[in-house]
């Protein structure tokens, strides 16, 4: 993997600095900040609507925000979205992959997409952690496919193009548990080898994997921190009981 | 309501989607379904209401086959299936009016429900906006707001907390509680072990067939052979060397912890996770012997039924 042009000093992938988004007089990120280190796993947590997702697609270029700055990869968001897209990796909370072609059809278009040759994707498969299971099922149309592997494949769409920072919106959601874990094992293969991994989840047991996380509620960030450091702050035994005490009180509280 | 299912079998085309079932729910009760994805749960949920026909076998709702007076069925009968379909261009309040309009809800039945919903779903700041905009786990919980602002006397709900939060979750397990003491027969599939084991019994079904089924407390008894839980740095590292011995079942990541499976004696066992975390210069903070819970029981049979 080549060093990104514009790469950040001090080893930051992604840096928010008073970040805004509204929709209308919906004010859905109100200036949140934080930091994500190169190559770390870093949990994205909040309530339904909190703000994660318009976070992420702002973060992707894909919206532009308010107000506030984001650098990804040292790239501005509002200024460098064609860049920026050209760098990272996405995988929505829908995976949009194309329920009518077969699983190879996918692979291909993605890999097209990216401008790789029919021999790069090809590799780019083989050397993939889940290549056994995306072989077997490669002529299958994908939407017969089971949700597990239709999310590896998502996945391996998602990181074709060796992108340095990929961003992962509730990858999991639906998967059985050990789908889950096979998919966080590829996940974790991936940040080894220096990807950046931002994900959001509403798995608590998948924050505990994370090298960070930040909680996001009504908006704002609420607290961040390794999920160690986290727990201890709020004396918590695990990362669900910390997420309900500082959303589940503060949400009874605005609805007295 | 009982539920009586009896040797139900569908295919589609070659792939046996439910293969020989039977289970029976008792009135009032609840159970949870669980099973990998592609296990059978949704086609047996769609043959209960009535949505599918069974290749053979046949189930019965209150004494009387599915197949049979529909109208009888849907008067009984609440579903949610794994996709709902809102309005999308309705605001969230007409939603929930379109709904209790659809079942007949009472003016004062409404009223209180509609409030109570609000409350667990956190929608009460929403309500003029239309359900197109809401964000994906809004979404899933004005479907289930939705499902629930009538009470049917059998709830089928199939996955409905995918995607919602975990303040959320629980708030909803909280109202389904209060219809279960209420009487109301549930059945529920869900990916979240913690949410079944809030049941009165848990079935597990694997490839079209059901493999245990058992109150939750006792599902430890299904798990062959002992169970430990590990507490280490580098928890990716140490689950791959674990997995490369050949000596361990089955090597799970929990979170901050990892679950070690094995057969032998318990020292034996103790004394080989610790040389294989040593040889990885792996730290171990803590090890210990625990009962094994629904997840891992889930992962043992289903090692089991596909080896």
């Amino acid at each position: 993997m080549s060093p990104p042009a514009g790469r950040l000093q001090g080893g930051y992938s992604v840096v928010v600095e008073d970040l805004s988004r509204s929709f209308g007089d919906f004010c859905a990120v109100d200036r949140i900040s934080f930091q994500v280190k190169d190559g770390e796993i870093f949990g994205f947590l909040g309530a339904n609507g909190a703000g994660k997702t318009t976070t992420i697609r702002m973060l992707c270029g894909l919206i532009l925000p308010t107000s506030g700055r984001g650098l990804v990869e040292g790239l501005d968001i509002g200024k460098e979205a064609e860049e920026i897209r050209k760098i990272i990796g996405y995988m929505s909370q829908k995976f949009s992959l194309y329920e009518d072609l077969t699983v190879s059809e996918n692979l291909e278009f993605f890999g097209g997409l990216y401008g790789l040759s029919h021999a790069q994707v090809t590799r780019k498969v083989k050397e993939s952690a889940t290549a056994a299971d995306l072989e077997a099922f490669s002529g299958r149309r994908t939407r017969e496919i089971p949700l597990g592997l239709k999310q590896r494949l998502a996945l391996t769409c998602a990181v074709m193009h060796n992108p340095h920072v990929l961003f992962l919106d509730e990858p999991t959601a639906g998967v059985d548990p050990i789908s889950r874990r096979d998919f966080w094992a590829l996940i974790h293969e991936l940040a080894s080898g220096g990807t950046t991994v931002f994900v959001t989840t509403h798995y608590m047991d998948e924050a505990e994997y994370c090298n960070r996380l930040a909680v996001m509620h009504k908006g704002r960030i609420a607290a961040s921190g390794s999920p160690k450091s986290l727990k201890n702050r709020y004396q918590k035994g695990s990362i669900e009981e910390m997420f309900i005490g500082l959303v589940g009180r503060e949400r009874t509280a605005d609805d007295d | 309501m009982e539920v009586q299912i009896q040797n139900l079998s569908r295919a589609f085309g070659t792939f046996r989607a439910l293969d020989q079932v039977n289970l029976d729910i008792r009135q009032g009760e609840s159970l949870s379904l669980i099973g990998p994805d592609g296990a059978g749960k949704t086609t047996l949920l769609r043959i209960l209401c009535g949505l599918l026909r069974p290749d053979s076998g046949k189930c019965l709702i209150a004494g009387k086959d599915v197949l049979g007076d529909q109208r009888f069925l849907k008067s009984l009968i609440g579903y949610m299936p794994q996709r709902f379909s809102l309005y999308p261009d309705l605001t969230v309040s007409e939603n929930l009016r379109f709904f209790a309009d659809l079942f007949q809800v009472s003016a004062s039945d409404r009223a209180a429900r509609t409030k109570r919903l609000l409350a667990f779903s956190g929608l009460g700041p929403f309500l003029k906006r239309k359900a197109a905009d809401l964000s994906g786990g809004m979404k899933q919980k004005l479907a289930l707001s939705c499902t629930l602002i009538h009470t049917p006397a059998i709830l089928f709900l199939d996955e409905p907390t995918t995607g919602v939060d975990p303040v959320s979750r629980r708030e909803f397990w909280n109202i389904l509680e209060d219809l279960h003491m209420q009487g109301v027969t549930l059945l529920v599939t869900t990916p979240y072990m913690d949410e079944a084991g809030r049941c009165d019994r848990v079935a597990l079904l694997n490839r079209g067939r059901i493999l245990a089924t058992e109150a939750p407390g006792r599902f430890s008894g299904f798990f062959g052979g002992l169970l430990f839980e590990l507490r280490c740095e580098a928890l990716f590292r140490a689950v791959k060397a674990l997995r490369s011995d050949e000596k361990f079942d089955s090597v799970q990541g929990f979170g901050d912890r990892i679950h070690v499976a094995g057969r032998g004696s318990e020292t034996g066992l103790v004394s080989r996770i610790r040389s294989v975390l040593a040889r990885e210069k792996i730290q171990v903070e803590s090890l210990s012997r625990i009962p094994a819970g629904i997840e891992d029981v889930f992962v043992d049979l289903i090692r089991r039924q596909d080896s």
